[in-house]
């Protein structure tokens, strides 16, 4: 493997990224796998507004509507919105930090492959016709009853992806803990990688229960356990808790590092230190620690007593409280700034009402007795619209375009950006915004069709209207990366000239070791500090030019989800078929023996020597 | 010209008041139009969390509008290198402590309605000669419909619960295939009809539903339960406490339908066909396969949603996969039109209201 | 790293499974592993306390009816004694003597065998009286949760099988010594984790 480009046949490039365990292919590979996903998931999201345009309306069926749904939620959550943070994590936390690569790169390849079989083994329900159907919650009496595969298809292949995110949260927590450059202390990380680490320690304490959740379910409908029927003794509700303590979490996974993006791009693009960069820390911190505290707020309507009301109604409000202090953080890093609105910055402004507004409704439900009225009606398909389009979504897409050239090289076209900002923004809330009083006139969610005379009809058309609007502007942005790639104008090492942290002292795109050598922090914002005081590369080197330690490429983590991959076919098709033991256990092998090569196999990387280091260094004219 | 400018005032007044008004729904279904104590609790903490929220969301707004306007680099010069403030202790703990206090507020009355709606402990209770102070309906969710069972009154029904106005009626809740969820929006907040528990709470109605469009209040299914989810409603008759006991006496007496012979042919098709699922005597057991047929005259809709004609209760009949996918009841096809139009006679005629 | 170079207990350093950033690496992220196991089999728990006696009407089988101490004391007493089989193999591997933590650790194995035999032999027994998998709520939450136990034990015997093969022949070196202390971590968790298996489980249900 070198830094110099050869020529590569195509079946050899494809194979280098299937066997690459660098974090920023790995990184890349997230993102266009979530990408691909979101996709899906919007053209699922496009059909279910359609239906909903007018009442009686007969586009898609009661069946494939409940279909629609359940892989809408599903496949945004778990398949794409995560997936592209992971990307930004991967890419962008090790630079940051100042690292050459994730504390376990084959293990980040295999969180990748998993994430990516077990994304196909779930939409390929589409193809067997056995579709999901019981909502993303996949609440068990109706998940135990559903007929056909294709609740199947949901526990299986969340498992798979699940197992993938677990790995991958594991690996951000070791990097972040024993990779740090000399001097950046945890008070001097950026807030993005602050919050991926908060992330992670959620992933960590939310999945595992998941697992068994799923392993639960799998169990049930697949060999012959009880633990949901309650003929037999079993109980529904536990799935519930067991949901929502990974789901409640599972929301701030998301919301975290969104964050921390629009933290750092407030900062930059505001030219000023994030404002209160402590407290935004403890804050982080602490919505992380209460967001294990409030899961059954989403089950107040259940039955739980007063007593599990109250308490988890007081312990949602007080969440109110550290997000506040973000906010208000942000407000006053841009007060007394010098604002430069661009894209990036165009959707963090963006993002601040929208989310206050997501934000603010959440406490409203918090309110257990008012949450009786609103649980389960279009208001919260509002709310939590308005937090995760309004928050993750807008994040996602200011980080495509704020890390874009550092990641390509090349930047995003800044009126297109903003284009796609326009239709994607007022589409946004012309969806959202009306659903609010669609729950307040009594309309439930997850209904298929409406009947007229009930004065929903208006409502549902803006709704929409809106929702093709955002379409319209995701069309745009897509046209904008294909623009983008097509011209490839290359920019330098901080093409936005604001860059506070260490991704912007290396080149666009990085070498694949990173750093020629591992930089110096001497604060909170290095490359800030180092420019205002006159490094124009914003970088100190805290070691001579030495041989760089750098890890091997493997297939093995392709081979070991593969095997997974195919072992889930095999369960699912255990009872009625001949061949699906058999196939079970093939499934289960080849993972086995994947896994015991890796372990018998001695793995201890290879050097990138001193003199290629420096010749790198040197064709780009010796800044670092 | 002052007089134009009066007209003009109550002319936006009016405006304003009409999308005020616009924007509270429809009587029927709205949660916004309280026609109960549950409802208007309700309502108000609504209210209260919308100011106090949207108060917040105004001093975000001012504040973030302002820095807008003031600190725009295009008019502060390229070179403008702001002062690197590293945070404000006092600004810190201000935003800690007002969002503390706002919380605060929202939280004492939170806490004390959730114990007020949650008060079931009176539901029980029996007068001296031991029978029930409070009226208590059992209701099942069954798949695309609700029974309700009155057992201290000895009488079932289904599909439209009708219930007397202005005291608290308790509910025992419970679902028969998978989880729904019962709600009646313009009356109060919903509870789940779990599989294996049951859930208690109350409701009072204080709206005669005679006054409202179609004479009844809709009521919903809020759990994700199958294909015919959206399709699982119910309704809701409320009436003084005297024409309820009219009501009542009238479903007990329908006990007697049983024992008298068939009178007419869609009596005679009815017994033959339906009569293993439907009940058509309101007095019995609770737990049939289908809905109780005992009021279907009354009723404002067929299959819950479907519009209250013998044409619409013929189609239904026919097909019911088409107008509810994933419904237990089978479709038949093996009438004749004639046969039809008698069963679909015989049913309208089911009343005790007339 | 060179796999050849030559220590002696001298020369060995003190941690040898924090010796370099990839060891260190490993370290902290097998502890944070552990962590999340630690929720899963909360979990478990969790959920085997909510179904524990769960059954449909007439269910015949309970906690009371069905454990059996003894048996459950002579595992538990395997157990744990792999457990200090273990510490000395780590005891050895500190010291750079590899030849008595090999033995260490197949005399560890061996226990780990047995009391996996056993667990085996109990399970058929139950199935034998027709506690199935399929019997009850109580009997999916018992296997689930006593198994998922097992099949760790299991997966620990493979790594420790395969460990002390790969190594046999070539000793110890700063780069298998992290995978050895790994596994002994494991191992204790395991441990742990039957002790609350036995107490929650067993005790818990014969005598509470």
């Amino acid at each position: 493997m070198s830094s110099v480009a050869q020529k590569r046949g195509f079946g050899a490039t494809v194979y280098d990224w299937m066997t690459s365990v660098d974090h920023k292919k790995v990184g890349i590979m997230y993102l266009l796998g979530g990408l691909f996903f979101f996709i899906l998931g919007g053209i699922e999201a496009m059909l279910i507004r359609l239906q909903l345009l007018t009442p009686n309306n007969d586009l898609v069926s009661a069946g494939l509507f409940n279909e629609l749904i359940t892989m809408h939620g599903t496949t945004m959550i778990f398949l794409a919105a995560m997936p592209i943070l992971f990307g930004f994590m991967n890419y962008i936390m090790p630079l940051q930090i100042g690292a050459r690569d994730v504390a376990f790169p084959f293990l980040n390849s295999l969180g990748l492959w998993m994430f990516i079989f077990g994304g196909i083994f779930l939409n390929l329900s589409w193809f067997f016709g056995h579709v999901p159907d019981s909502g993303w919650t996949s609440y068990t009496s109706l998940a135990i009853a559903s007929e056909g595969h294709g609740m199947d298809f949901y526990a299986i292949g969340l498992q798979i992806a699940g197992g993938g995110t677990l790995i991958a949260g594991i690996n951000f927590l070791v990097t972040i803990i024993n990779m740090r450059a000399p001097g950046m202390t945890y008070m001097r990380m950026p807030m993005f990688t602050w919050t991926t680490f908060v992330a992670s320690a959620l992933i960590l304490f939310a999945f595992p229960p998941f697992t068994i959740g799923l392993f639960m379910l799998t169990f049930d409908r697949m060999f012959g356990a009880n633990f949901f029927d309650h003929t037999m003794g079993g109980n529904t509700i536990i799935w519930e808790h067991i949901f929502w303590i990974m789901g409640h979490p599972e929301v701030y996974i998301l919301i975290l590092p969104a964050f921390g993006i629009f933290s750092e791009i407030f900062s930059v693009f505001a030219r000023k230190r994030l404002f209160g960069y402590s407290a935004m820390v403890f804050a982080t911190v602490l919505i992380g620690f209460l967001g294990f505290m409030v899961w059954a707020h989403h089950m107040f309507t259940v039955g739980l007593g007063p007593t599990a009301n109250a308490i988890f109604a007081v312990a949602t409000m007080a969440i109110a409280v550290p997000t506040g202090v973000k906010i208000f953080n942000w407000l006053l890093t841009i007060w007394g700034g010098s604002i430069k609105v661009t894209t990036p910055m165009l959707y963090a402004l963006g993002f601040i009402p929208s989310f206050v507004m997501g934000g603010v409704t959440g406490v409203m439900q918090g309110a257990a007795p008012l949450d009786y009225q609103l649980h389960d009606s279009y208001f919260i398909v509002a709310h939590f619209h308005y937090v995760i389009v309004g928050g993750v979504v807008l994040a996602i897409f200011a980080a495509l375009h704020y890390w874009w050239p550092k990641m390509f090289g090349t930047m995003l076209s800044e009126k297109l950006g903003k284009v796609t900002f326009f239709f994607f923004f007022i589409g946004f809330h012309l969806t959202f915004l009306i659903q609010h009083w669609l729950g307040f006139w009594g309309m439930p969610r997850r209904v298929w069709t409406y009947m007229d005379g009930q004065g929903w009809n208006a409502a549902n058309y803006i709704s929409t209207i809106g929702a093709l609007m955002m379409a319209v502007g995701f069309t745009v942005l897509v046209i904008n990366i294909i623009i983008t790639t097509a011209k490839n104008v290359r920019v330098t090492n901080d093409p936005w000239e604001d860059g506070r942290t260490l991704e912007w002292a290396v080149p666009s795109p990085p070498p694949f070791y990173n750093f020629t050598q591992t930089p110096l922090v001497r604060g909170l914002d290095t490359v800030w500090i180092e420019k205002m005081e006159g490094n124009k590369s914003g970088f100190t080197p805290s070691e001579p030019v030495v041989d760089i330690h750098m890890p091997n490429g493997s297939i093995i983590p392709f081979f070991m989800s593969l095997g997974l991959f195919i072992a889930g076919f095999g369960a699912m098709y255990r009872a009625e078929t001949t061949w699906g033991l058999t196939v079970l256990i093939l499934g289960l092998l080849l993972s086995f023996i994947a896994m015991s090569l890796r372990s018998v196999k001695d793995d201890l990387g290879y050097y990138v020597k001193k003199e290629e280091v420096l010749r790198d260094l040197k064709s780009k004219g010796g800044s670092n | 010209m002052m007089k134009g400018l009066k007209k003009w005032r109550l002319f936006s007044l009016l405006a304003a008041l009409t999308v005020f008004l616009a924007g509270c729904g429809q009587e029927e279904l709205s949660t916004l139009l309280p026609a109960g104590e549950v409802g208007r609790d309700q309502f108000n903490l609504l209210m209260l969390t919308s100011a106090i929220m949207l108060l917040v969301i105004f001093v975000v707004v001012t504040i973030y509008v302002i820095s807008l306007i003031r600190f725009r680099r295009s008019k502060l010069g390229e070179d403008h290198i702001p002062e690197q403030v590293e945070g404000s202790h006092t600004l810190e703990l201000i935003w800690t402590i007002i969002p503390i206090i706002l919380v605060l507020i929202m939280a004492v009355p939170s806490v004390y309605y959730t114990y007020k709606l949650g008060d079931v402990s009176a539901m029980d209770a029996v007068d001296e000669d031991g029978n029930a102070e409070n009226l208590v309906v059992d209701v099942t969710a069954k798949l695309y419909w609700w029974e309700f069972e009155y057992p201290d009154l000895g009488i079932v029904t289904a599909q439209e619960l009708v219930v007397p106005m202005d005291e608290k009626v308790y509910f025992n809740l419970i679902a028969a295939d998978v989880k729904h969820s019962f709600w009646i929006p313009a009356v109060g907040g919903k509870l789940d009809t779990n599989v294996e528990n049951v859930n208690k709470f109350y409701l009072v109605f204080e709206k005669d539903s005679k006054d409202l469009k179609d004479g009844v209040f809709y009521g919903k299914c809020a759990e994700l339960c199958g294909p015919s989810h959206a399709l699982m409603d119910f309704k809701v008759k409320t009436m003084p406490r005297a024409e309820f006991d009219n009501w009542v006496t009238a479903m007990q007496a329908t006990g007697d339908r049983v024992a008298d012979t068939a009178v007419s042919q869609g009596e005679e098709l009815f017994a033959q066909s339906c009569i293993g699922c439907h009940a058509v005597s309101a007095v019995g057991e609770s737990g049939a396969a289908g809905p109780n047929l005992a009021t279907f005259g009354d009723r404002n809709r067929v299959a819950g949603y479907m519009d209250h004609t013998e044409e619409d209760l013929k189609n239904w009949i026919t097909d019911t996969q088409k107008y509810k996918p994933g419904n237990t009841m089978p479709s038949f096809t093996q009438f004749s039109d004639e046969e039809l139009d008698a069963i679909a006679a015989y049913l309208m005629g089911l009343s005790v209201e007339k | 790293m060179d796999l050849n170079k030559k220590f002696t207990p001298e020369t060995w350093p003190d941690h040898p499974e924090q010796a370099t950033l990839e060891a260190k690496n490993k370290f902290v992220g097998f502890w944070i592993f552990l962590a999340g196991e630690i929720i899963l089999f909360a979990t478990l728990f969790g959920g085997y306390l909510a179904l524990k006696n769960k059954g449909p009407s007439g269910l015949e089988f309970s906690t009371q009816s069905l454990y059996e101490l003894p048996l459950v004391f002579v595992m538990t007493m395997l157990l744990l004694t792999s457990s200090l089989t273990s510490v000395y193999a780590m005891y050895h591997l500190k010291n750079y003597n590899f030849k008595k933590m090999q033995l260490w650790l197949a005399i560890t194995a061996f226990l780990g065998l047995g009391f996996l035999a056993l667990e085996v032999y109990e399970f058929t027994h139950y199935v034998q009286l027709g506690f199935t998998y399929s019997n009850s709520a109580f009997s999916s939450a018992f296997y689930t949760l006593v198994g998922t136990h097992g099949f760790h034990v299991a997966v620990g015997l493979v790594w420790i099988t395969l460990l002390i093969f790969r190594n046999a022949k070539r000793g110890l070196n700063l780069y298998n010594a992290t995978k050895y202390y790994t596994f002994s971590l494991y191992w204790h968790f395991i441990d742990v984790i039957w002790v609350f298996i036995f107490t929650v489980v067993y005790l818990m249900g014969v005598i509470g």
